[in-house]
Formats: structure tokens, C-alpha cells, sequence
């Protein structure tokens, strides 16, 4: 198991798509740090032939019939966007 | 003197509303009146709609009128956790991301008690996106236990315990993730049950681990959990992890089970009473299983080994799985947007860092950490192995008992602020993990108090969508007890 010391934040904040300030690095760095030494007990147990579980109960791919169903109407779904124009979500430019 | 209406389980208020001795709105207004009355202090609720609820407790007296009442829980007031949709009501997380968020539709529980005849009332406080252990971490306020205003109700459905406790509703719905209905349940000295994953429908509640996520009430009484769970549970196409099978009449087949089997085998795991338990908790514990031997239940010791390894297993995966379903809180669609933006890219990071509080950040940081490559099969496949290991710990100890006692959490209800170092908030979930990592059910009820007054929890862990036993055997309990019967001061 590699040692908590190689949590680079800022690689993992890029990752997130997360900005954080150079406290929080500090901080989260000290606290996760603290949290991966706990976690690494688990390099204790012996997992050979051991499946992983995903989930606790068996669960397999759900068919649902191909049938137009009743949806949100679009003024529902947008209520709650943070900018909308013409039934669509205003979103800064994409492409320059 | 008689208890306040607030205060009476459903069992009871169900038939003063069917001999007419109390009509819905008398009902809603005494609950209502309660809120106003300790909500300053208690900080239970994120919002409330009394106009909503009392127009709700009108429709359930005319149908009553009508001779078209719909069951036990018509016109029984019951508030959610503020992560269930309600449809037009605010849904918050308790988070400055979905500050001004509004539910478009409703959730399947939520539908199904509205169908039941409920009122829908309120939204109650959490740790923001239900990840804490103490309600602490809400982003708008913390919400504090009723038995003693200056410790915490536990979490992350903190508002949910307090505001039963407290008389602020008659019975309420939390989310349990690690431990986060019994967590807080045992801290208020309520009921609270964690159903086995799969049974109760996830369709309308904000997703934090969805593996191990599951909706649950909390109630005064074990019947009122079982009349609760009976309207929440069944298949839902709407969750591919909901599981088709038939939904027992949960409170008429607990009673059946009680008349019919009075012996009932438990398990006492020996590692959930070594270090770090609490001594009042523990001799609480003790007696409880001493009631269960004098009831003629056989008590057996056993083992689940992998125990200690639970919490470093659940901060993998809940971590894992909450940076996945929390990568859809990106300030386009809805949201949090940050106006400080210069492109898309930038409104995703800046967004997500100022609508996201600071257990959020944490945790979205460590699950995306573990699952990044290099890193995956070290610590996330990992995991997923212990925690096979973990559930077949459980399932080999039900060959020989019917269901798990243990302490629901470590300590009664502790100070606010008295665990600002996050893995000790973590290590308050180490009896209760286990039961999600199993999927299994698991039930606490009050089992005492300690000296100071604060009420501690017995968890009985059941087989897998066995509740109406797990429910039986806890019914046992609490039939010859009356901690359900105190109520705090406020």
C-alpha cells in the first residue's frame, strides 16, 4: 500500500475539478494523512482469493421496455438551472 | 398527566383519529405549535411549509369524513431528511450548493407516504450531503440533542433523531450510509432502522455512497418503525438496485412472530466491546442482554474478525463513490454557480469550491485520491475485498444465531466541537459500518440513560430482509422497558 505521503493535492484537486485555497491544502493534507495511516491497516489482511464486492447483494443489468414515458416538462427541468434563454442552459463559452 | 399529542406514537394517534377524538389539523397544529415553540433551541428543521401541512391535514380529515381514510398513517405528520425530495419544497443537503435548490418531483418514499394518507412536514437538518457524524457539518446551521442542548444529536440525520425527540413531529425519515439513522437515533433516544439494502427505493434521494446508501425511519416505538417501513419499501423500476420481492406486513408479522417464537438466538460480537467503549454504554448493553436471557433468548458469543478493518474499508469506498455521484454538482445545470468564473473550466472548480463545505471537500478529495490511477487496485480494489470479508464474517455468524447485538455507538451524545480532528468523528461509526459494507438491517432503540442523563442505543442487526424478525426481537426489548416513555425538557 503506498505511504500517505504520496497524496499530491494538487494533482488530485485538478482531478476533482475542485480550487482550493493553500490552507485547505495544508490542512487536508495533515487530516488525510492521518486517514490514510488508519487505512492502511487493511495491507494487513490477507485478500488472495478474496472477490471484490461491489455491492451487497448480487445485482444484475435492469431491461426497462422501450416506451415513451411521461418526463419532467422542460419549465420543471429548468427551474432550477442558474441561467437559462429559450428553454436552454446558458453556459459560458466552450469553444474559442 | 397525560402526554402531549406530540409525543404519542402512531399506534395510538391512529386510533384517536379514527374514533374522531382528534382530527388531523388539531394533530398538525400541536406538532406546528411544538416546532415554534423549541426549533430556536433544537435546530432541527432547514425549512417548513405550515400552510402546506395544514392544507395536507384538511384533505386527510375530509377523506377520514368520507368514510375513505387510507390507513394507520393518515394524517400522521412526518418529516425528511432535508436529502428526500418533496416535490416544490426545498431540498438543501444541507449544503450552500443547493442552497436555493427546489425537488421537481418526489421522491418514492415520499410518494408512498403522501399515498398513505402522511402529512409531509418539514426538512430537517444534516451534515451537508448526509457525510459527518454530528450534525455539525451543515452549512446552515448545527442542530443541537434535546436531552442536553450543548452536545450534538449525532448524525448524519441529526435533525431527523432531534426533531422526533424533541416533539417536533410524530415520526421522521433519515438516510443511513454508515450509521447515520442509528448514529443519531441512539444519541436522542429514539428508534431508528437501517432496512436491508435494496428494499427500500433510493428514487428521489440525493446520492452520497450509492452501494451503501439506504432511506429509514425513525419513530418512537419499534411498532411505529414497522408501520413506517411497511409504506416506504417494496420494488421501485425507478432504482435498478431496488429488489423485486414481496413486502410483508411488517407490523402484523412482527406481532406474529412474537406470539408464535419467543426463543430467539443473539450473537454478541466480541470485538464491538473492547477499547473505546463506553463504560455507562457498555453496562447498558449488558443489561439488555441479561433481559434477553431472562425472556428464555439464547445468548451465544460471536466472532467478527474483520471488524477493526471497517472504517479504513468504509472511507474507501463511501469516499470513492461520493466523489463520483458528487462530480454532477458542476454549477451548469443547477446549483451553485460561481460568478468569479473566466471559462467553463474554471466555473467548474470555482463553483464546486465555494459550494461545497469543508468534510465535502475532504471526502471528494480522498475517494478521488484512491481511485486515481496507480493508486485504484491499493486501495479501492482492496477494500471491496475486505469487504467481502467483512459480509461473510456476518453471514457465517448467522448459521448460528438470528440476529447481532451489540452498543449502537461508542459513547452517548458528546460536546459540540469535541471532535474537530475528522478521524476521530470517523471512528464514531465503527459499529455501525459494518452493517452497510453487509448491506444488512440494523435497528437501535433506547436501551438507558447514562448519568448525566443522555440516552444510549442497543443495536440488534438482523439478516438480510429479515426485518420483521430483527423488529420482533427488538419489540421483545422495549416491551419491558418504558425508555420510550421519557421525553426531554425543553
Amino acid at each position: 500500500m503506498p505511504a500517505p505521503a504520496e497524496l499530491n493535492i494538487d494533482h488530485v484537486a485538478k482531478l476533482a475539478r475542485l480550487a482550493l485555497t493553500p490552507g485547505e491544502k495544508a490542512q487536508f493534507s495533515q487530516q488525510l494523512g492521518d486517514v490514510l495511516h488508519h487505512i492502511e491497516q487493511l495491507s494487513k489482511v490477507d485478500v488472495s482469493g478474496v472477490e471484490p464486492t461491489a455491492h451487497a447483494f448480487p445485482i444484475y443489468n435492469v431491461w426497462a421496455d422501450d416506451v415513451a414515458q411521461p418526463a419532467l416538462p422542460v419549465e420543471v427541468a429548468l427551474r432550477n438551472a442558474p441561467a437559462q434563454r429559450d428553454n436552454m442552459i446558458v453556459v459560458p463559452k466552450v469553444v474559442e | 398527566m397525560s402526554t402531549e399529542l406530540f409525543f404519542k406514537p402512531v399506534t395510538e394517534l391512529a386510533g384517536l383519529l379514527e374514533a374522531k377524538t382528534v382530527s388531523a389539523v388539531e394533530l398538525t397544529k400541536a406538532v406546528i405549535a411544538r416546532t415554534k415553540a423549541v426549533d430556536a433551541r433544537v435546530k432541527a428543521f432547514n425549512s417548513y411549509d405550515e400552510a402546506d401541512a395544514l392544507a395536507q391535514a384538511e384533505a386527510s380529515d375530509t377523506r377520514r369524513a368520507a368514510g375513505q381514510a387510507r390507513g394507520l398513517l393518515d394524517g400522521i405528520p412526518v418529516g425528511f431528511k432535508d436529502v428526500i425530495s418533496v416535490a416544490g419544497q426545498p431540498l438543501t443537503a444541507s449544503s450552500r450548493m443547493l442552497a436555493n435548490f427546489v425537488s421537481p418531483y418526489d421522491a418514492t418514499v415520499t410518494r408512498k407516504l403522501k399515498d398513505a394518507g402522511a402529512i409531509s412536514w418539514g426538512r430537517l437538518n444534516l451534515d451537508e450531503f448526509a457525510m459527518g457524524s454530528s450534525t455539525e457539518n451543515s452549512a446552515f446551521q448545527a442542530t443541537c440533542n434535546p436531552w442536553d442542548l450543548s452536545r450534538v444529536p449525532g448524525g448524519s440525520s441529526g435533525g431527523s433523531a432531534a426533531a422526533l425527540a424533541a416533539g417536533e413531529a410524530i415520526a421522521t425519515l433519515g438516510s443511513d450510509t454508515g450509521g447515520s439513522i442509528r448514529q443519531p437515533a441512539a444519541l436522542c433516544g429514539v428508534v431508528g432502522l437501517k432496512p436491508t439494502y435494496g428494499l427500500v427505493s433510493r428514487y428521489g434521494l440525493i446520492a452520497f455512497a450509492s452501494s451503501l446508501d439506504q432511506i429509514g425511519p425513525f419513530a418512537r416505538t419499534v411498532d411505529d418503525a414497522a408501520l413506517l417501513l411497511e409504506a416506504i419499501a417494496g420494488h421501485d423500476p425507478l432504482d435498478s438496485t431496488s429488489v423485486n420481492r414481496p413486502v410483508p406486513r411488517y407490523s402484523e408479522e412482527m406481532h406474529r412472530i412474537r406470539r408464535e417464537k419467543k426463543v430467539f438466538r443473539l450473537g454478541i460480537p466480541k470485538e464491538y466491546f473492547g477499547e473505546g467503549l463506553d463504560p455507562e454504554v457498555g453496562a447498558a448493553v449488558e443489561k439488555a442482554i441479561g433481559f434477553y436471557k431472562s425472556q428464555g433468548c439464547e445468548i451465544r458469543e460471536v466472532s467478527l474478525p474483520h471488524t477493526e478493518y471497517g472504517v479504513g474499508v468504509y472511507y474507501i469506498i463511501a469516499t470513492a463513490e461520493c466523489s463520483s455521484n458528487l462530480a454532477r454538482y458542476d454549477g451548469i445545470r443547477y446549483g451553485h454557480r460561481s460568478k468569479e468564473a473566466k471559462d467553463v473550466v474554471d466555473l467548474y472548480f470555482k463553483s464546486r469550491a465555494e459550494g461545497f463545505g469543508a468534510e465535502v471537500k475532504r471526502r471528494i478529495i480522498l475517494g478521488t485520491y484512491v481511485l486515481s490511477s496507480g493508486y485504484y487496485d491499493a486501495f479501492y480494489l482492496r477494500a471491496q475485498k475486505v469487504r467481502t470479508l467483512i459480509r461473510q464474517d456476518f453471514l457465517n455468524a448467522y448459521k448460528d444465531v438470528d440476529a447481532i447485538l451489540t452498543p449502537t455507538s461508542p459513547t452517548p451524545a458528546f460536546r459540540a466541537g469535541d471532535k474537530s480532528d475528522p478521524l476521530a468523528m470517523y471512528l464514531c461509526d465503527v459499529y455501525t459500518i459494518g452493517v452497510n459494507l453487509a448491506g444488512l438491517p440494523g435497528i437501535s432503540v433506547p436501551c438507558g440513560f447514562s448519568s448525566g442523563g443522555l440516552p444510549i442505543g442497543l443495536q440488534l442487526i438482523g439478516q438480510p430482509f429479515k426485518e420483521a424478525e430483527l423488529l420482533a426481537i427488538a419489540d421483545l426489548y422495549e416491551g419491558g422497558h418504558d425508555w420510550q416513555r421519557r421525553h426531554p425538557k425543553l
